[in-house]
């Protein structure tokens, strides 16, 4: 018995374990007993996928009544790569959610939802047939949507964001169920294996490998939350309590990826070009995108949801550019994108999972989510604070983060990509890098905008003033989760390598400093080093400014400068509305913001002004153009369908015997 | 071991030039100005006057601000960081640690995001307009910068800066090819963005309501303000001279022997006080244009180096 086969069934168990404590304890010693379970089983789960990332094999074999092949968990080594992360993000998440939930989110279903929700998370990439990858992956949507619906009670929105996240997870799940079926009517077996190799016969028979292909596509990127199929995001995340949030994010866009993943390397290695392009152009509408709806976002938890859509971006570039690379001969090149797509996944997940229960911390203190009303959480709050900076570095992509090394990898790739003699690629990869550099510097400004307003300056509200730092476990969470970003940032070498081994990616090394070095395009980055040198110029300045400080401590405090001293009112202060407005002008014709300004004037004279009213929205410009008419549509069919169905027992005859009539007609033909 | 000496004595002579020399960079640039508008300007050296009054003066703090100690370390750390990893007086590199594109920027945008968020903390209006205005510019400028970069490492096939010199050194042609004349073209103009300079921000305005960089830094004084001027000044002549040396790559030291170090640095210092001179005087033509027309100056820059890549793959 393998590490790998002993792991899997021990997270079951456990799991197991979980959802029984969660339904049967007591409320007071619920969160405890079932956190702790979820937590463990989160652990072993992550054992278990690293040990088969490192390529140790093994099985869980279920058989079932049914008239089916057994289903089989059997993770491979890129499997154990996106089970590792998930079971990072879990382990994390269920120790946050211990000292987090509260009300609604800590009854006795959503604690069995979320101990359930985790394996199932993390059992996807294990799946090694169909019917077992099918289950997990709806186990996985049904428990999230339960989790979702916590506080329906109290907020009425929670349930028109449920809505549209049942709606969207099944569309992409009906779509899956569909593409997997054409392939294994294809291929006549179940496991994904058996697929491939059907796939690799059948190449050349065109249309059901491309239908089946599109199909399986729309229902990754769904779950990845690539434009256009991201409405879910932005909705679901706000709603959802903060440390699921976290998984949804950080972990269950990552299984959307995987899929991706798995279509380019194990299930059609060698996709066709259409596809790649299509990859790469998905991705970057939805970098874009969502970068640019994250930047103009108030509601922390929705820019985080928006930021989830542009990572995800980014991750289906570097995949799609890959495929390009290679099939037009530079492997090398291609593995580095290969790799870069992996390691933008495991810093994605070590940031926005390090973000989200940051944001919690601060939901849990203040109970607003409203960046306009937050402020001055820093004295108050500097645990959150520093790790919630620290996740804001990641995604801003700024080193010493794993987010830095990731995207480095992914602009390396690009530029070393582009030596052969394809036009396509020539003209694609200068339009890549365009994308991920403007991408790049709107997250800089929305992650300083979170983190600038969220937490410096004055509070802005009364919330913020008696706001105290979160207890222990979730700081532990926080801080855990800001530190592997850190770690992986620093260590980036061994990160490579280690994601570089899933994808059997050849040319990523890493030096002695713990250093990458990609001997296929020959390029180096040493953050060790460069850390080292940073620390060395920052004490040569700190040393004198120390110096400086204690030689003449005085230093005087005393009013800000506006025009004047002032005494500043927190109203006065920059809020995340205005911070963002230079880009809601520069970016207007996209995001197309509703203003509407209301000026009061006394009665005395039309040139005193006794009120100013201003109110912005910014709404999901590609639901409105997209979804409203297709709802609305619907909508219309149902309406006309309605009159089919009087109610009236002569008319339900009548349909009766018409069937029967036709149904006679075909028979006797 | 000698080599490894060496290599770190060659970046400390750089670190050490690139501080004395870079105040006297803005000193020449305002002298300049002056002449060409007929004063009689406040002298060369007068910005290292400037710093050595700031360091003597007690700092006056604004009430509820935390981070006015910090991020004006954290900016001249970064500061003195780009000017240790781009070849200046030599594209000799720090062993082990060669100064990659990608890096140095990322490292330059450490420095701006710790000025942005120096801005937001002071908790007034004016520090978040400045804040939110120097990283809007910062965002749009990013794509020129990444693009042109992409651009110049084209010949070199490596985004190692001292790679990309030595390149320039060994072929001297593709310095002048439209593809590179281009690129640094859209660099220069990122640059006086990204350093704020006419026309995209006016270092000279006493008007809040216009005011970018200054604005951040409304609150800060004393050595804190010391500090921050020092890293902008150092920023600005790191990037001038970087710009200088694509355009003008010979008398750099591809050795750290003395002899080439001191060749080095009296070209360096040269190109430098040219660049200063020209950019003073141009400044003088120049107006600060509106800060909604910035994105279509920077969208130019950026077409510019869009057109340079492109050239350079379809036209070879």
């Amino acid at each position: 018995m393998t590490a790998v086969d002993l792991g899997l069934r021990l997270h079951l168990a456990l799991a197991a374990a979980g959802v029984l404590v969660a339904l049967a304890a007591a409320p007071e010693r619920r969160a405890r007993w079932a956190g702790s379970l979820a937590a463990t089983a989160a652990a072993a789960g992550l054992v278990t996928g690293l040990a088969a990332m490192a390529g140790t094999e093994g099985r869980l074999t279920l058989s079932t009544a049914l008239p089916l092949a057994p289903l089989t968990l059997a993770p491979d080594r890129l499997g154990g790569l996106f089970m590792a992360i998930a079971g990072g993000v879990g382990l994390l998440a269920a120790l946050f959610g211990i000292g987090y939930a509260h009300g609604p989110s800590s009854s006795a279903t959503s604690w069995a939802a979320f101990v359930a929700f985790l394996p199932s998370v993390q059992l996807v990439p294990a799946a090694a047939d169909v019917v077992s990858f099918l289950l997990v992956w709806e186990a996985m949507a049904i428990t999230s949507t339960v989790l979702l619906l916590a506080d329906h009670e109290h907020r009425p929105q929670v349930l028109s964001a449920t809505r549209w996240y049942a709606v969207m997870t099944h569309l992409g799940f009906l779509a899956l169920l569909a593409g997997f079926a054409v392939l294994v009517a294809e291929s006549g077996g179940t496991t994904l294996d058996e697929l491939a190799r059907a796939v690799e016969s059948h190449r050349q028979q065109g249309g059901r490998y491309h239908g089946a292909l599109a199909l399986l596509t729309i229902g990754f990127a769904a779950k990845a939350g690539l434009v256009p199929l991201h409405v879910w995001l932005p909705r679901a995340h706000p709603e959802a309590p903060s440390h699921v949030s976290a998984v949804m994010s950080g972990a269950m866009a990552g299984t959307g990826i995987y899929g991706l993943v798995l279509i380019a390397v194990r299930l059609m290695p060698e996709p066709p070009q259409w596809w790649a392009l299509a990859l790469v152009a998905l991705g970057i509408a939805s970098a874009l995108y969502g970068i640019l709806q994250a930047s103009v976002a108030t509601d922390v938890k929705r820019l985080l949801g928006y930021s989830t859509t542009e990572n995800s971006g980014l991750m289906a570039i570097a995949l799609g550019l890959a495929v390009l690379l290679r099939a037009d001969g530079e492997t090398g090149p291609a593995d580095v994108a290969l790799v870069a797509c992996l390691m933008l996944a495991v810093s994605h997940a070590a940031f926005k999972t390090t973000l989200f229960l940051g944001a919690g911390s601060v939901v849990h203190a203040t109970g607003e989510r409203d960046l306009d009303r937050l402020g001055g959480l820093l004295p108050r709050m500097p645990w959150t604070a520093t790790a919630f900076a620290l996740g804001g570095l990641g995604a801003a992509a700024l080193p010493v983060t794993a987010g830095f090394v990731s995207e480095w990898v992914l602009l390396q790739a690009i530029i070393h990509g582009a030596r052969g003699e394809g036009r396509v690629v020539a003209v694609v990869m200068p339009l890549a890098l365009a994308a991920v550099a403007l991408t790049a510097g709107l997250a800089l400004l929305t992650m300083v905008k979170a983190v600038g307003v969220a937490f410096l300056a004055r509070g802005r509200s009364e919330a913020v003033a008696t706001a105290r730092e979160a207890p222990a476990p979730m700081v532990t969470a926080m801080l855990a989760g800001a530190g592997v970003l850190v770690l992986l940032g620093v260590a980036a070498g061994p990160l490579a390598v280690a994601v570089a081994g899933t994808v059997d990616a050849r040319g990523i090394l890493a030096t002695s400093t713990a250093g990458l070095h990609l001997a296929a395009v020959d390029a180096g980055l040493e953050p060790v080093r460069l850390t080292g040198g940073v620390l060395v110029l920052t004490a040569l300045v700190a040393g004198p400014a120390i110096l400086l400080e204690r030689r003449r401590p005085r230093r005087r405090t005393t009013l800000p400068w506006g025009c004047g001293g002032v005494r500043t009112s927190p109203r006065m202060e920059y809020t995340a509305t205005s911070y963002a407005e230079p880009l809601v002008r520069v970016f207007g014709d996209a995001l197309r913001p509703t203003r509407d300004v209301a000026v009061t004037r006394t009665d005395r004279a039309w040139f005193v002004v006794r009120e100013v009213r201003f109110h912005q929205q910014l709404e999901d410009v590609v639901e409105q153009a997209l979804y409203r008419p297709l709802q609305a549509v619907l909508n219309r069919t149902a309406e006309l369908a309605r009159g089919v169905q009087n109610g009236s027992i002569h008319r339900y005859l009548t349909y009766s015997l018409a069937a029967l009539i036709a149904v006679l007609a075909a028979v006797s033909r | 071991m000698i080599a490894w000496l060496s290599a770190v004595a060659a970046v400390t002579v750089q670190l050490v030039v690139m501080v004395a020399a870079a105040p006297l960079v803005v000193g020449l640039a305002r002298q300049s100005r002056a002449w060409v508008e007929g004063r009689a300007g406040a002298g060369v050296l007068q910005p290292w006057r400037d710093l050595r009054k700031l360091l003597l003066k007690e700092p006056v703090q604004a009430e509820g601000t935390r981070l006015q100690v910090a991020a004006p370390v954290v900016l001249l750390a970064t500061s003195l960081m780009v000017c240790a990893q781009v070849p200046l007086v030599g594209t000799v590199s720090l062993p082990g640690l060669p100064g990659d594109l990608f890096v140095v920027v990322s490292v330059l945008l450490v420095g701006t995001v710790a000025l942005a968020v120096l801005g937001l903390d002071s908790g007034t209006a004016f520090g978040g307009m400045g804040s939110s205005r120097h990283m809007t510019i910062a965002a749009l400028v990013e794509p020129t910068v990444l693009v042109a970069v992409f651009a110049v490492s084209i010949p070199a096939g490596s985004s190692a800066l001292s790679q990309i010199m030595n390149e320039r050194l060994a072929a001297p042609s593709t310095i002048a090819s439209p593809a590179s004349l281009m690129a640094v073209v859209a660099l220069g103009i990122a640059v006086l963005a990204e350093t704020g300079r006419l026309p995209v921000d006016n270092p000279a305005t006493h008007l809040e309501l216009t005011m970018v960089h200054e604005a951040m830094v409304l609150e800060s004084s004393g050595r804190d303000l010391a500090w921050v001027e020092l890293g902008s000044w150092l920023r600005l002549a790191a990037l001038v001279g970087l710009v200088g040396n694509l355009l003008v790559p010979w008398g750099q030291a591809t050795t750290a022997s003395p002899g080439a170090l001191l060749v080095g640095i009296l070209t360096l210092l040269a190109k430098l006080a040219l660049s200063a001179v020209v950019l003073g005087a141009a400044e003088v033509f120049l107006a600060k244009v509106r800060l909604f027309r910035v994105p279509e100056l920077l969208a130019g820059s950026f077409a510019l180096a869009f057109l340079a890549v492109t050239t350079s793959y379809l036209v070879t």
